[in-house]
């Protein structure tokens, strides 16, 4: 009699995430899948609505990371109004910086200490109800405070910035709409302990030493949990540096041969593929020059740092450097290291604040700028979970007639699905009773990569989750609601 | 010529000859709502956002007259009720996504939203159908978000007086439409007072959205009402 058990988390924030493992008569595992029911919706709903609406618009697609949509979208009318890469006034641009980066700090803090941390000092089988943030302040308060407060000092930088901490306005075609007055510079710079950039820089260089020292207590675990080899895709700096915010695309495969690089990604429909399967929604997509089978990539903080030459802050750099030496230089394919590489990026997303805050063209008064107009445009930008791409085409009366995205979460397809897959055949197959401890891994697995699903947002209480057996004809076996 | 005196939920008032309830209100720093009525055009009384009672009858403030003596229920509970549910029928009956709109924080149906403290409206959305018209150049007009307040119709015109915009078909089904034409040799003075006249987002000056950030907008610096209530005039 085969069983199948479906892990199916409450609709949240993007769509909802369901995983799907088969089993036959021995509980042998016979197929494992992870899907997303994702809104799509958003491409049809913008169509008709004038392009300048479309960053404050879209924005809407994420709660957790909206800024790397509403600039996604920004960087698209940017190139529609005549004022692509490299135009924008110094002002405008490092004030995006300032905005993108503040939501990087947030966003890896939010996924760090919040969704992931919990897994780690409290362990996988932890009872759910103490396995979460919470339950980290009762272990470590001073941790727990921590990740809250870096994750207030980023939404305090969108706010300076983009006017809200979530969903504002500030990018607008072509440039921004404020500068940073000398007052708010100075509240992130120098003010009050602990809310203030020094700070943040020191707590998330101490977020790096936690998990080193947690990897050196655990090697085998964080090393073998979910590896697999793959290709890596993200932007670059032209000169081969992390940038999240502007670059041009790099991938390489999972010996770190170059599969693509120095691509400009106003040309990105002829590298990158997308192939849909009958039983996702979402589509997977592919390096075109690869092919559909072997041109999946995996995209966000390991694939990043498997990309990048280097990460232009000294003390990411000197991170950087000893999280390369662990595999000698080669690509980095084990999934738990993400965690590790977002850490990195957090040290790194502070002291790129803190060098944009000294900055002085973020006082400039030039915040727009504007060209001849074109009828289409494309805008990629790193966000949090990985590459984010923003496609749009107008008519002559400025209304949107295309829209085409390609969300970070469905970058990961593939490698959600193999991560989902390695924890189904090595924790669940052939076990005599599936534990709470054992889903929770198919969980782990999926938030090293994406925080989005619902299933990441065990942050506060109880995580949704509702677990059926069900065997060959379909009755429930056995029913698990937590 | 004499004044005239009157009260507004019992405050002693003074206004003058020829002044509508609104106005006379407003002079004696008494905020009554308004939307379909703009100061300079001729009201029409059309969106009753300004119903006040004398002796027990309702009347537009917009367009009564101020008459000797007259005892105006401004904030009676159930006056302030009625204004509410007319503001959530106006939101029913059109597609108002304030947070994509980039007339948000300058808009006077929102503002009033936010002033009678609108949570949920009590009628259901009727997400009606209705068009886009961004062909002139300089303009567009987003039927999604028209509340039919005529502002529009009434204070804009070319040189030559024709009008730039105009109501067609009757009752819940008027829509407005602009005159293809003269839309096309709008001047930008006109184009900024076509979407200044609008309270909501339906007429929209191309191209400069969301040009304001987030806390130096309108409402932002004052909440609606505020201006005469203070005191100040607008
Ligand atoms: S377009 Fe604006 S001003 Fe004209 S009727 Fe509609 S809401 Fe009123
Ligand atoms: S403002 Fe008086 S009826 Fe509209």
């Amino acid at each position: 009699m085969g069983r199948k058990i479906t892990i199916e988390p409450v609709t949240r924030v993007e769509g909802h995430g369901k995983v799907t493992i088969r089993l036959d008569d021995a509980g042998k595992v016979t197929q494992s899948r992870f899907h997303v029911v994702e809104f799509r919706g958003f491409e049809r709903f913008v169509q008709g609505r004038p392009y300048w609406e479309a960053p404050v618009l879209v924005q809407r697609l994420c709660g957790i990371c909206p800024v790397s949509h509403h600039l996604a979208a920004a960087k698209a009318m940017d190139v529609i109004v005549g004022a692509g890469p490299g135009k924008l006034t110094a002002t405008a641009e490092k004030m995006r910086r300032l905005m993108h980066y503040g939501q990087m700090l947030q966003s890896h803090a939010l996924h760090f200490f919040y969704l992931s941390s919990p897994d780690f000092l409290l362990g996988m089988d932890a009872d759910p109800a103490v396995r979460n943030i919470i339950g980290v302040a009762a272990l470590n308060k001073d941790l727990a405070v921590q990740g809250v407060l870096l994750r207030k000092f980023g939404q305090e930088i969108i706010l300076a910035t983009a006017g809200k901490k979530i969903h504002g306005t500030g990018a607008v075609p072509g440039g921004i709409n404020k500068n940073l007055s000398p007052e708010e510079r100075d509240r992130f710079l120098k003010g009050a302990a602990p809310l203030n950039i020094d700070q943040m820089i020191e707590w998330s260089r101490a977020a790096v030493e936690l998990f080193k020292d947690y990897h050196r207590k655990n090697k085998d675990m964080v090393d073998g949990f979910a590896e697999f080899p793959s290709n890596h895709l993200s932007l670059v700096r032209k000169d081969g540096a992390l940038d999240f915010y502007h670059g041009v695309l790099r991938a390489v495969d999972a010996e770190g041969r170059k599969v693509l690089d120095d691509v400009d990604y106003q040309n990105y429909l002829e590298v990158i593929g997308e192939e849909t399967r009958s039983w996702s929604y979402m589509k997977f997509p592919y390096l075109r020059s690869l092919g559909k089978t072997d041109g999946w990539y995996r995209v966000g903080p390991l694939a990043r740092l498997n990309t990048c030459d280097y990460i232009p802050s000294p003390l990411a750099q000197k991170e950087f450097e000893v999280y390369k030496a662990y595999t000698d230089g080669k690509p980095n394919n084990m999934s738990l290291h993400t965690h590790w590489a977002r850490l990195i990026e957090l040290l790194h997303s502070a002291e790129v604040i803190k060098e944009l805050l000294l900055d002085k063209d973020l006082q400039g008064a030039k915040l727009v700028k504007k060209g001849k107009k074109v009828a289409e445009g494309v805008g990629l930008i790193e966000a949090p979970r990985g590459t984010l791409f923003h496609h749009y085409r107008i008519n002559d009366d400025d209304q949107i007639t295309m829209a085409n995205l390609i969300v970070s979460t469905t970058n990961n397809n593939e490698p959600m699905n193999r991560a989902v897959h390695w924890v189904a055949m090595n924790a669940l197959s052939e076990k005599p009773e599936i534990t709470e401890g054992m889903l929770n891994r198919v969980e782990v697995a999926i938030r090293a990569y994406d925080p989005c699903l619902s299933c990441a947002t065990h942050a506060v209480g109880r995580m949704p989750l509702e677990v059926t057996l069900v065997d060959a004809r379909g009755n429930v076996l056995q029913r698990k609601v937590r | 010529m004499n004044d005239i005196r009157f009260t507004i939920d019992g405050k002693e008032c003074l206004g003058k000859p020829g002044q509508t309830i609104v106005e006379a209100a407003k002079a004696n720093g008494v905020y009554i709502p308004v939307l379909c009525h703009f100061e300079g055009l001729k009201p029409v009384g059309s969106c009753r956002i300004c119903t006040v009672r004398v002796g027990g009858r309702f009347m537009a403030a917009c367009t009564q007259p101020l008459i000797e003596g007259m005892a105006v229920e401004n904030t009676a509970p159930d006056l302030e009720d009625m204004r509410k549910s007319l503001i959530e029928m106006l939101f029913v009956e059109g597609n108002h996504l304030c947070p994509s709109c980039e007339k948000s924080g300058n808009c006077e149906l929102q503002a009033l939203a936010y002033r009678y403290q609108l949570m949920a409206p009590r009628f259901p959305y009727l997400w009606p159908r209705r068009d886009i018209d961004a062909s002139a150049p300089l303009l567009m007009l987003d039927g999604n978000r028209c509340i039919q307040c005529l502002r529009c119709v009434r204070a804009c015109r070319a040189k030559d007086g024709r009008k730039v915009f105009a109501a067609v078909d009757r009752s819940h089904r008027v829509k407005i439409e602009v005159d293809k034409k003269l839309a096309a040799h709008l001047s930008e003075d006109q184009a900024r007072r076509a979407m200044d006249i609008c309270p909501v987002g339906a007429i929209l000056r191309k191209e400069t959205g969301f040009a304001v950030p987030i806390g130096r907008r309108k409402f932002d610096r004052a909440p609606i009402g505020s201006d005469v209530e203070k005191g100040t005039g607008r």
